[in-house]
């Protein structure tokens, strides 16, 4: 529900970067999701169309890097793969664990059009 | 971190920058959080309390499991002791506004329209309204919702969530993003546990525990005055720990990002 609000926030941030690197316009855009971070991928897809309708970044293409849900044991220490509900240990099965990945909501990069394409 | 000489780039990050493209293109590297200029506006908000040396506490839960019920509750045993405000977050009616001022407590109410969460730029706006100085506790109530509301700081302290017995006690299992924020999970009118013989206090716990979240879970009933206690010592000793914090300058960001952000952001 609140993708349309994301989306909103990555046209002010891209809008930004086009505007930093005087560019034209931008034709890729790559963000990372882990899936703790709340906010659905394909959701943020759908409404991106909107936030970005009439904008310098229209045409971009947006692409999902994969970000896996990854934990370290503060007893054991091991890092491991983890279900989004049970943040525990792979290992040792202890629930002291730290996120290492799988939290994020990153603009990863940018993809510019810098000078301009010939007309096809 | 930095956006113009290159200091957001680490070995561990530096693949993401740099790939071939089309001539004519260029890739930019960003890897800002997408909701940077949220996360801007709530480190803005923190630092407006702090200064006031107030302890913004976000409540988050479902729609009716007891915020408001147990804001009336606080405020009444808290009231010759700290002087609270509140402000409101729902998506119509001045209603919850008007039963904490009845309570003679300051509350501004938020009316979102449609949103679904407040934002640091709502709870901004609100404090516009509000008279901060000499208040030792601002609460925002956030708008019922066990999903939006856990992706967007508002410059708050510390997270609390409800979690009332008439819900699932497998609630932190289903809402592990709302869950795993909580610095406090309260089970809330715990005088109905009597009539339900479905809700495993020690089961949502443990649901909890498995978000490897190590937050207080408090049991309590507002309206039956149970278990208030361990809530008020609570929030007495998270005020006194604000105080602390802020006679040497530091601040404090709710659970959500203390472990996850450092590892992805730069300057951390």
């Amino acid at each position: 529900m609140h993708e349309l609000a994301v989306a909103q926030a990555l046209v002010e941030q891209v809008d930004a970067v086009i505007d930093q690197h005087q560019a034209g316009c931008a034709t890729a855009i790559r963000v990372r999701i882990g899936p703790l971070a709340g906010v659905v991928p394909e959701l943020l897809a759908t409404a991106f169309p909107l936030a970005a309708a009439g904008s310098r970044m229209e045409r971009a293409q947006l692409e999902f890097a994969h970000a896996p849900i990854r934990v370290r044991c503060q007893t054991c220490g091991a890092e491991t793969e983890a279900a989004m509900n049970r943040l525990i240990c792979g290992a040792c099965g202890d629930w002291h664990t730290q996120i290492v990945s799988g939290d994020e909501l990153l603009l990863e990069s940018v993809e510019l059009e810098t000078s301009p394409t010939p007309a096809s | 971190m930095c956006d113009t000489c290159g200091c957001n780039l680490t070995p561990g990050n530096k693949h993401l920058a740099f790939k071939p493209v089309a001539q004519g293109a260029t890739a930019v590297s960003v890897l800002k959080g997408l909701l940077q200029k949220n996360d801007d506006q709530a480190g803005h908000n923190r630092e407006h309390f702090d200064k006031r040396g107030v302890l913004a506490i976000n409540l988050m839960s479902s729609p009716g499991s007891g915020k408001t019920a147990l804001l009336e509750a606080t405020l009444t045993a808290l009231k010759d002791e700290f002087t609270c405000a509140v402000i409101e977050g729902d998506l119509e009616t001045e209603n919850d506004a008007e039963r904490i001022r009845a309570k003679g407590v300051q509350a501004h109410q938020i009316v979102t329209g449609t949103a679904c969460h407040l934002d640091a730029h709502l709870v901004h706006d609100a404090l516009h309204h509000m008279r901060l100085d000499g208040v030792d506790i601002l609460f925002i109530e956030n708008v019922g919702n066990l999903v939006c509301p856990a992706s967007f700081d508002l410059g708050q302290h510390l997270n609390v969530t409800l979690l009332s017995v008439t819900e699932g006690d497998d609630k932190p299992a289903k809402y592990p993003v709302m869950f795993r924020a909580a610095d406090a999970m309260l089970l809330t009118k715990t005088d109905l546990l009597a009539v339900l013989d479905d809700f495993d206090p020690d089961k949502a716990e443990a649901h909890l525990r498995n978000l490897a979240n190590p937050a207080p879970v408090m049991r309590l009933s507002a309206r039956k005055d149970l278990g208030m206690d361990a809530w008020l010592n609570w929030l007495r000793e998270q005020l006194a720990a604000q105080r602390a914090r802020v006679a040497i300058g530091q601040s404090r960001r709710p659970a959500i990002q203390s472990d996850g952000m450092k590892y992805h952001s730069v300057t951390a």
